[in-house]
C-alpha cells in the first residue's frame, strides 16, 4: 500500500479552482521532489494535505496509509504522521520553543493513546537532536521563532521533524532565504532523518536544493496539475531549459 | 469555508455556560428587607454590632449617595439598575459566633471545597507544624479569609499571623477590635464621596478583609480572600483595607466566584491600600465572577474602586489582576504616588468572551519627587465582547523626575469583538518622562494552523498563544496562582475559535 495517494484532486480557494485534478503517489522510503513555477499550486497541495482551513476540495481524494485523510482533523493528521515544514514558520511570542515542543509532542502522543514522555527523556532527546542541527540551547529558551534568523527558523522545523518522527514529511521551499551554509546544515538534518519507513516530499522552485537532498522521483507541476514525472535527471533538465516548455502541456 | 467564517460560526456556538463555579449552595440565610433606606443602613450596622461612629460614617455616605448619579463615561452598556430591588445584606444562618471551622455550616465548607479553596485542610495544617527544615517548599502556607455573601465565614492561620504581629481579620471584627486603626485609615484613600459605587459601598458594606502589618515585619505568608456571592438578588459590597506600616511587606490575593443565575447581580467593592515609608504591598486578583450565558443573560455587574496610597517615601504598591469573569467590569486599580521615590505598578490581563464588557485600566497619580510607575496591560477579546483599556497617568507640578512606562497590547479573537485603548496623559512638570506603547493584533490563523499542524487542537492552540501573549503579566503572580490563572485563561477562552 502506498503511504500517500492523491487522486484526481480538485481544490478551490474563494470560488477559484487552483488544483485541477492532481494525482500523486508516494511510497514509504521514497524522496519526491515537486517542482514548478510560482503560482502552480505547490503550497496549496501541501496545505490541503495538512488540512489548513480555507480550501475547498471539490473532487478527488487523499489516502494516507489507506485512510481517508480529508475526513481527519488537521491535528489528527499530525498525530498520524503528517508533517509540514512551512516555507515561512510563524513566530509565537511568549511561548518558549522548549515548551512548544513538549506541548506538541505530548498532544500527538495523547492522540495516539501513548503516555506523556517523561521530562528527562524529553530533554535528552531535544539536546541530542538540537546538537546535531547546530541549534544552541539558548535558542530553545526563546519564544518560538522569535528573533530567529532564516536559517534558525528552518533548523527549528527540522528539529521538530526529528522529534515528532512523522512518516510523511512535506518540506515547502526549505531553501528559500537560506545561504549555502545554512542550506547545507538544514539539508544534512533532513537527510539524517531519511529512513525506509519515512517518505519526504520536497517542494522547491529551484534545482539547487536537490543537490543536497537527492530525490528518487521528480514531478513537474504547472497550473494545478502534475504535468511530468521522472527521475532526478528531470530536475537537471528543468534547470537548463526552464518551465516554459510545460506551460502548454498544462 | 474561509477560516474567518468558521471562526465566527464557532463563536456563535460559544458555551460560556461551561462556567465551572455556577452551582448554588442551599442554605438558610438572614437577610435585610429588600431595598435601600436609612433603615437598611441601620439594620446592617446593628447586625454587625458596630460602634456609633461607624453608623454615622455610613449614614453620611448614604445621604451623599442620594445626591449622586451613576457614571456613564465607561464603554459599557446595561439596563438601569433598580437599587430598591436588591437585598443589601445576607448572612448564612445560624448566626452564632463561630470559633472554629467545625461550627461552620457544612454546606458552606463544601462550597469552598468545590471551589478548590481548602479551608479545612489549611486549618488542619495549623495543628501539625512541620519541624524547621522539614517544611515542604511546594506547600507554601496561605492564610484564607472566606467571605460568603455578606459575611466572612472563616479566617485561617490567625494565631500564627498574630505571633508575627500581623492583623488579618474580617473588617467587621476589626471595627470592633481595632477601632483606632480602622477610624484612622478607612476612607482615607477612597473617601466616602469618591464616586457613585464607592459611596454606595461606604453606606452598606457588610464585610471584607482587614490587614495591618506592623513596622519592619515581612508578612510570613500569602494572605488571601475568596469572595463568593450565593444569594439571589443580593448585592455584594465588600470592603478591604490593607495597611503596611514602615518597612513592612505583604502579598495579598483575592479570588471571586458566583453561581450561575439568569438575573444580573451587583458587586460594588472598595479596596484601600496604604503603604508607609519603605513598605511594599503586592495585591493580586483572580476575578472569575459568573460572566453570563452564551446569549448574554445573567452575570455579575462588577463596579469596583481599588486604590493604593504610596503615602511614605520609597513605598511601593503593585496591582496584578487576571480578569476573566463578570458580565460588566468597571475597574481601575490605581496608585497615588505621594511619597518621594515611591513606585506603582499595574499588571493586567483582561479577557472577555461571549457578551462580556470590560472597561478597565489604572490611574497613576504622581505627586512626589522621582516617583515611577509601570503599566503592562494585556486585553484579549473574543466572541461578541468589548474590551477597553482606560488609563490615566498624571504628574503634579511638584513631581519632578516622574517616570511612567505604559504598554497596552490587545489581542482580538474573531471579528465580532472589539478592543479599545483610551489613554489619558497629563504632565504638569516638564521633567516628567512618560512613555506609551500600544498594539492591537488579531490572533493569526497562520499561527493557529502552525500549532495545529504540530498536533494541538484548535482550543489548545488558542490557549497556548494567549498564554504566551500574557506571559509578562502571569510572571507577576505568586507561583501557585500563576498556574491557576493559566488554566483559567484557557477555560475562559474555550469555544472562542473555530
Ligand atoms: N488563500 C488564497 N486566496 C486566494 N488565492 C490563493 C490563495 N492561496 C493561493 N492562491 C492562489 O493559488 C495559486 C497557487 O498558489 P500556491 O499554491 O501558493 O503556488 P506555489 O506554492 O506553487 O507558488 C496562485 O495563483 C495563488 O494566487
Ligand atoms: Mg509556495
Amino acid at each position: 500500500m502506498a503511504l500517500l495517494e492523491v487522486k484526481d484532486l480538485k481544490v478551490r480557494v474563494e470560488e477559484r479552482e487552483i488544483l485541477h485534478g492532481l494525482t500523486l503517489t508516494v511510497n514509504e522510503g521514497e524522496i519526491h521532489a515537486i517542482m514548478g513555477p510560482n503560482g502552480s499550486g505547490k503550497s496549496t497541495l501541501s496545505h490541503v494535505i495538512a488540512g489548513k482551513p480555507g480550501y475547498e476540495v471539490t473532487d478527488g481524494q487523499i489516502l494516507f496509509k489507506g485512510e481517508d485523510l480529508l475526513e481527519m482533523a488537521p491535528e489528527e493528521r499530525a498525530a498520524k504522521g503528517v508533517f509540514l515544514a512551512f516555507q515561512y514558520p510563524v513566530e509565537i511570542p511568549g511561548v518558549t520553543t522548549m515548551n512548544f515542543l513538549r506541548t506538541a509532542l505530548n498532544a500527538q502522543r495523547k492522540a495516539r493513546g501513548e503516555s506523556e514522555l517523561m521530562v528527562p527523556d524529553f530533554l535528552k532527546k531535544v539536546r541530542e537532536v538540537s546538537k546535531s542541527l547546530n541549534i544552541p540551547q539558548d535558542m530553545l529558551k526563546r519564544g518560538v521563532n522569535v528573533g530567529f534568523s532564516g536559517g534558525e527558523k528552518k533548523r527549528n522545523e527540522v528539529l521538530q521533524m526529528a522529534l515528532f518522527e512523522p512518516s510523511l514529511c512535506i518540506l515547502d521551499e526549505m531553501d528559500s532565504g537560506l545561504d549555502i551554509d545554512a542550506l547545507r546544515i538544514a539539508a544534512d538534518g533532513v537527510n539524517a532523518l531519511h529512513s525506509p519507513k519515512r517518505a519526504m516530499v520536497v517542494i522547491t522552485h529551484y534545482q539547487r536544493l536537490l543537490n543536497y537532498i537527492v530525490p528518487d522521483i521528480v514531478h513537474v507541476m504547472s497550473k494545478g496539475r502534475v504535468v511530468k514525472s521522472g527521475g532526478k535527471e528531470l530536475a537537471q533538465e528543468l534547470e537548463e531549459s526552464g518551465y516554459a516548455q510545460f506551460e502548454d502541456a498544462a | 469555508m474561509p477560516a474567518v467564517q468558521e471562526t465566527v460560526d464557532r463563536v456563535k456556538r460559544i458555551d460560556v455556560d461551561q462556567y465551572r463555579y455556577g452551582f448554588e449552595t442551599l442554605i438558610e440565610s438572614d437577610k435585610a428587607p429588600k431595598g435601600l433606606s436609612e433603615e437598611t443602613v441601620k439594620f446592617i450596622s446593628e447586625k454587625k454590632n458596630e460602634p456609633a461612629w461607624m453608623l454615622q460614617w455610613r449614614l453620611e455616605a448614604y445621604r451623599r449617595w442620594l445626591t449622586m448619579t451613576e457614571p456613564t463615561w465607561a464603554r459599557v452598556d446595561y439596563p438601569k439598575i433598580d437599587f430598591q430591588d436588591l437585598y443589601y445584606y445576607s448572612a448564612p444562618k445560624p448566626k452564632k459566633t463561630i470559633t472554629s471551622l467545625d461550627e461552620i455550616d457544612p454546606e458552606i465548607l463544601k462550597t469552598y471545597e468545590k471551589l478548590g479553596i481548602p479551608l479545612r485542610e489549611v486549618a488542619m495544617l495549623e495543628g501539625v507544624e512541620p519541624k524547621p527544615g522539614e517544611e515542604d517548599p511546594n506547600r507554601r502556607k496561605i492564610a484564607v479569609d472566606a467571605v460568603f455573601d455578606s459575611v466572612s465565614v472563616a479566617t485561617t492561620f490567625k494565631a500564627e499571623l498574630k505571633k508575627a504581629g500581623v492583623i488579618f481579620m474580617p473588617i467587621s471584627e476589626a471595627i470592633r477590635e481595632h477601632p483606632e486603626l480602622v477610624q484612622k485609615y478607612l476612607g482615607s484613600v477612597v473617601p466616602t464621596s469618591d464616586n457613585f459605587y464607592a459611596t454606595l459601598n461606604s453606606a452598606v458594606f457588610s464585610d471584607g478583609s482587614f490587614v495591618y502589618v506592623p513596622p519592619g515585619v515581612r508578612c510570613p505568608m500569602e494572605l488571601s480572600t475568596y469572595f463568593r456571592i450565593n444569594e439571589r438578588n443580593t448585592g455584594q459590597f465588600e470592603r478591604t483595607l490593607i495597611i503596611a506600616d514602615k518597612g513592612s511587606y505583604v502579598s495579598y490575593l483575592e479570588g471571586c466566584t458566583a453561581p450561575q443565575r439568569d438575573e444580573n447581580q451587583l458587586h460594588a467593592a472598595v479596596v484601600e491600600l496604604v503603604a508607609h515609608d519603605d513598605a511594599e504591598i503586592k495585591y493580586s486578583t483572580v476575578q472569575n465572577w459568573y460572566p453570563g450565558n452564551s446569549e448574554g443573560k445573567g452575570g455579575i455587574y462588577n463596579f469596583v474602586t481599588k486604590r493604593g496610597d504610596c503615602r511614605g517615601d520609597r513605598s511601593k504598591i503593585s496591582w496584578t489582576q487576571v480578569e476573566t469573569g463578570s458580565a460588566i467590569t468597571w475597574k481601575y486599580p490605581s496608585c497615588i504616588l505621594r511619597g518621594d521615590n515611591s513606585s506603582g505598578e499595574f499588571y493586567s490581563i483582561a479577557i472577555s468572551n461571549g457578551y462580556q464588557q470590560v472597561d478597565s485600566g489604572t490611574k497613576m497619580i504622581h505627586l512626589g519627587k522621582n516617583t515611577s510607575s509601570r503599566i503592562i496591560s494585556k486585553g484579549i477579546a473574543a466572541g461578541k465582547s468589548q474590551n477597553t483599556y482606560r488609563g490615566l497617568v498624571t504628574a503634579h507640578r511638584k513631581a519632578t523626575g516622574a517616570r511612567n512606562f505604559t504598554a497596552c497590547d490587545s489581542l482580538l479573537i474573531g471579528d465580532k469583538c472589539g478592543a479599545h485603548t483610551v489613554p489619558y496623559i497629563e504632565a504638569k512638570n516638564s521633567s516628567a518622562t512618560f512613555e506609551h506603547e500600544a498594539t492591537t493584533s488579531k490572533i493569526s490563523e497562520d499561527v493557529l494552523f502552525y500549532c495545529i499542524q504540530r498536533g494541538l487542537s484548535q482550543e489548545e492552540a488558542v490557549g497556548l498563544v494567549v498564554n504566551g501573549f500574557v506571559k509578562d503579566v502571569l510572571q507577576q503572580l505568586p507561583m501557585e496562582f500563576a498556574v491557576e490563572a493559566q488554566k483559567l485563561i484557557s477555560i475562559s477562552l474555550e469555544g472562542s475559535v473555530g
